[in-house]
């Protein structure tokens, strides 16, 4: 019993002693920019191995409840925090945009490719239930020589809250008065029509199993399912194809405000893509433990320059050098 | 207690009477958790639902939106999205079930076809709840679409095949449940009608009943008790029934008669909104969950009542 009993304190204490010198980072938040980050960990690690950093997609909301309690080291939000929420976390935040991504129309129609091109009127008049088929000629007369059958059309939205809720009903609020007064905009609001899933991949299976269907989800989330996607038409009047491409041409019209936080809700360029949204990292001022801010600090370094040009490859807008100049200035007072 | 302590006792009964007593506070203990558990967990609830209650009242019950964005929150369509769906699959399982159940408990096939029909029917209740929702996304939201859109073709003025119709649906969702709670009825069901006494049979065979008879006018009747308890423990289990509900339901808080529209039940709402949930709505969603409680402590206790009167009814057969 007893030399057990000390195999055991000893293994525990040696086990204790490794961990000091390797340090583990917790973060956790939005599930849209999570297969980014957990590459971005995994390649890190190669880099430092004596740092670990694991990031659960939990969804925004949760991200930033965990990141003010104090559970995780760093949060991730696809809505960047609101001043009373800072006042909780007791201004001890820095918040900075690590990524960014479109918001798509994605539907399913049989014999329908991707380009679909949808005036404003179109595609709010669609959310409000107004327009009903896919015949309605407000569509048709946007796509001469398209097949648009009597189909009934589905909008498939979030049943969760989320940031991508947030970011569409932004812009449709924006664009729309009558959707203003009618839905507003929120993480989580109430359709007059259609079905809701959970998350973007739920949505993304609505869609697909639902003929006629129409829904929002990340632009990455349509690209690797092979969604068909709407184009859409910008302030400009131009319908533009959502792609990194478009993306990156609305972000470089963007100046970001001191703090950082910025919702471009209708962008104003003649080939910027209508509903680009930045997500953002929140990390504390001020660590208690030198290590950990070391680690964090290192991490999100790597993610502002090497973790850009990964983002392409998996769907997302790398930000532009301004903005990353301006993250790693915000970074460098992390302490 | 004077006379229980006079009374003399055997030297074996002395050496052991410490034991009883312990046993008794355990027993005793044990109890008094369970119940503390109950409340505990219900003042919690309450608790953090409180904000809520106090904003809303019964308004909450009544009203028919549900909007975090504008903090306008009511939960009818939910309520009645919940009872419907429940209702809904018992009306399709209790039949099909009871049938099995009589099925499985009369000597129609050899006993081994018997066993192996209804280990196979048990082993439905193995399967996990997340199983059911995807079969039920790949075959039966598909043929709900097709033969929805069908029958909304064709009786669609009645307010219940009203279209369009949809694929994620409150009757695609009761048609999963009954699937279910299925295993639920026929196993308790069968169990009892295994367990009415072989003499009911006999004498209603000696005056000259035929097996339909037998079976419908005394076997049934007997066993009822347990059958409506079996369809009370189904109802339970739609009622807070989540993963496959929320894939299937169409997770819309709209008022519809339409089976064919899609709806939410209270489970499937609080599990697709909490985890984005922050103030206000978190109260909201805790009053749903409360109100959850609610509705199924009181299936339990009508169940419990409806079981002690027939029980009381049918007393004198056995």
């Amino acid at each position: 019993m007893n030399r057990t009993f000390f195999a055991a304190v000893g293994l525990s204490v040696s086990v204790s002693l490794h961990l000091h010198a390797a340090v583990a980072i917790n973060g956790s938040g939005a599930t849209f920019p999570a297969p980014l980050y957990m590459r971005w960990a995994s390649d890190f690690k190669k880099s430092t191995p004596d740092v670990t950093i694991n990031y659960q997609g939990i969804g925004s909301g949760a991200g930033v409840k965990q990141f003010i309690d104090g559970i995780t080291d760093f949060g991730a939000s696809d809505v960047a925090m609101k001043d009373e929420e800072i006042l909780q976390a007791q201004q001890n935040v820095v918040m900075i945009p690590a990524t960014a991504g479109s918001i798509v129309l994605a539907y399913n129609l049989p014999g329908v490719q991707s380009g679909l091109k949808l005036t404003r009127a179109a595609y709010i008049g669609i959310l409000l239930g107004e327009i009903k088929t896919w015949n309605d000629p407000t569509i048709a007369k946007a796509n001469p020589g398209v097949d648009l059958q009597n189909i009934p059309i589905t909008v498939v939205a979030r049943a969760d809250g989320s940031g991508t809720t947030a970011a569409f009903t932004g812009h449709c609020a924006e664009v729309s008065s009558e959707f203003s007064s009618k839905i507003g905009a929120g993480k989580s609001v109430t359709w007059p029509i259609g079905l809701a899933g959970k998350g973007n991949d739920g949505v993304t299976a609505l869609i697909k199993s639902t003929q006629g269907a129409i829904g929002y989800i990340e632009y990455s989330f349509a690209a690797n399912n092979k969604l068909t996607i709407a184009n859409l038409q910008n302030q400009a009047g131009n319908f533009i194809a959502p792609s990194i491409q478009s993306a990156a041409t609305t972000l470089a019209g963007i100046r970001l405000p001191a703090n950082l936080r910025a919702f471009i809700p209708d962008p104003k360029g003649a080939n910027d893509y209508p509903i680009v949204t930045f997500t953002w990292l929140l990390m504390k001022k001020n660590y208690a433990d030198s290590a950990k801010a070391a680690a964090v600090k290192s991490f999100v370094a790597y993610g502002l320059t090497k973790g850009q040009a990964l983002a392409p490859q998996l769907g997302y807008v790398p930000l532009p050098a301004d903005v990353v100049t301006m993250a790693q200035v915000s970074l460098a007072t992390v302490n | 207690m004077k006379s229980i302590t006079a009374r003399p006792e055997s030297p074996l009964a002395q050496k052991y009477r410490f034991r009883p007593e312990l046993f008794r506070a355990l027993c005793w203990l044990a109890a008094v958790i369970t119940i503390a558990l109950l409340a505990f967990i219900l003042g919690e609830i309450l608790y953090k639902a409180w904000p809520a209650i106090h904003r809303y009242g019964l308004g909450f019950i009544t009203g028919i939106q549900w909007s975090p964005n504008r903090e306008v929150f009511g939960v009818l369509p939910v309520l009645i999205g919940t009872a419907a769906s429940s209702l809904l699959a018992l009306l399709i399982a209790l039949p099909l079930g009871l049938s099995m159940a009589i099925f499985l408990s009369e000597d129609f096939l050899p006993a081994s076809i018997r066993h192996a029909t209804r280990f196979v029917l048990e082993l439905l209740a193995a399967i996990p709840s997340v199983v059911y929702g995807l079969w039920g996304i790949f075959v039966v939201v598909p043929l709900v679409q097709q033969y929805g859109t069908i029958l909304a073709g064709k009786l669609g003025f009645l307010p219940i095949f009203s279209g369009p119709a949809y694929g994620n649906s409150l009757l695609t969702a009761s048609l999963v449940l009954a699937l279910m709670v299925l295993p639920t009825i026929t196993a308790i069901s069968r169990n009892s009608l295994v367990a009415v006494p072989p003499t009911l049979r006999e004498g209603s065979y000696a005056l000259g009943a035929t097996r339909w008879e037998t079976i419908f006018g005394v076997i049934l009747p007997t066993a009822s008790p347990s059958i409506v308890a079996s369809a009370i423990l189904a109802f339970g289990r739609a009622m807070g029934e989540t993963m496959a509900v929320a894939m299937l339901i169409g997770n819309s808080q709209r008022l519809s008669w339409s089976l064919l529209a899609p709806s939410n039940t209270l489970s499937a709402l609080l599990a697709n909104q909490f985890a984005e949930a922050d103030g206000i709505q978190v109260s909201a969603l805790m009053y749903a969950a409360a109100l959850l409680v609610v509705m199924t402590l009181g299936v339990n206790v009508l169940g419990e009542a409806v079981l002690r009167h027939t029980q009381r009814s049918i007393v004198g057969l056995q």
